[in-house]
């Protein structure tokens, strides 16, 4: 029997080997194509279709354009309408994006054989990094240096500025962390969660198969882990979404408290 | 000890971090029961904030969680 290796999914392996590209100043850089890209690639091409095939720009939308109203309705009226508010409107297309395109990778990789690129730190550090980036640069373009007042609430006394000062400031740079942590956490314990159930119905169901007498009541166990996998996945699907969602709704509070600093909003 | 044991004990140990997420959670959940069922009509308005604050108190058990893996598999 195979050793259980619960991280052993993970693993990035390269499925179209291409010869490293030497860019002066940088070095060596792999652009092969691995199973992370390949999968990337598959969430983009299922956004795009899908896109293409909702976005028939009727009157009385068919069962895909009001899907894909839906979503943008959501995303429109619940993120940066009911978060920024109406000067939100600009960061639409990035909240959207940034929402599809981490939904549709934490659901393909739930299908059997997926590659769970939401499980890969360097990618949502990636995502994260750039929320933060967007985050800096609207805030010094809309405010100047007037983005300082974040870390300086309006009706603070100065002497308080020595404690509360240093808690905003180091609560402002962890955000990047946080935000990439708490992605990449959620789905690589959920993979891992199920795949230590699946192991359990094969040992269990194979350990009572092979011994004889009361060692049968391995069956029971496998089958409770069966049960315990099919509510899980229910589960993961949710969490799926839910992270998402989170990690949208995070960079719309990030931007608010940016574009809305001189406003209280 | 050796390394191998320590190891196992250092990520049960990092694993307790979670019992401060799970008593968040429930205390969230349950705070947003109570007031969801003393005001329904205000209830949908609020879930923004509810899953916010799901996610954010979460996070903190999922550091845990995430330090026990690094400890375990690097």
């Amino acid at each position: 029997m195979a050793a259980i290796q619960p991280m052993e999914q993970f693993l990035v392996r390269k499925v179209v080997p291409i010869e490293p590209v030497h860019v002066p100043g940088l070095g060596a850089i792999d652009l092969s194509i691995t199973n992370s890209v390949l999968f990337m690639f598959i969430a983009a091409g299922l956004i795009s279709l899908f896109f293409l095939l909702a976005a028939r720009r009727q009157v009385v939308p068919g069962r895909m354009q009001a899907a894909a109203e839906m979503l943008y309705g959501m995303v429109d009226g619940v993120l940066t309408g009911g978060i920024i508010g109406d000067r939100g409107r600009p960061f639409l297309p990035f909240i959207f994006t940034l929402f599809l395109l981490i939904a549709t990778l934490n659901v393909i990789s739930l299908a059997p054989g997926g590659f769970s690129v939401t499980s890969q730190l360097a990618v949502t550090g990636a995502l994260a990094v750039m929320t933060f980036t967007t985050v800096l640069v609207v805030g010094f373009l809309r405010n100047g240096f007037g983005f300082f007042k974040l870390f300086w609430p309006s009706s603070m006394h100065p002497v308080m500025a020595l404690v509360l000062l240093p808690i905003e400031l180091i609560s402002f740079l962890v955000r990047p962390l946080t935000l990439a942590m708490r992605l990449f956490g959620n789905m690589l314990g959920g993979h891992v969660v199920t795949y230590m159930f699946g192991s359990f119905v094969v040992a269990l169901g194979l350990w009572a198969i092979q011994t004889p007498g009361l060692a049968r009541l391995g069956f029971v166990g496998s089958g409770v882990s069966f049960l315990m996998i099919v509510a899980l996945m229910t589960l993961e699907f949710v969490v799926a979404f839910l992270q998402a969602f989170v990690f949208a709704a995070l960079a719309c509070v990030y931007l608010n408290e940016v574009v809305n600093l001189d406003h209280g909003h | 000890m050796d390394l191998a044991s320590a190891r196992h004990i250092g990520a049960g140990l990092a694993m307790t971090g979670l019992i401060g997420a799970g008593a968040g959670l429930g205390i969230l959940f349950g705070n947003y029961l109570q007031a969801a069922m003393r005001n329904p009509a205000a209830a949908a308005s609020e879930r923004v904030y509810l899953f916010l604050g799901m996610a954010l108190a979460e996070s903190m058990g999922i550091f845990g969680l995430v330090m026990g893996f690094l400890i375990l598999f690097s």
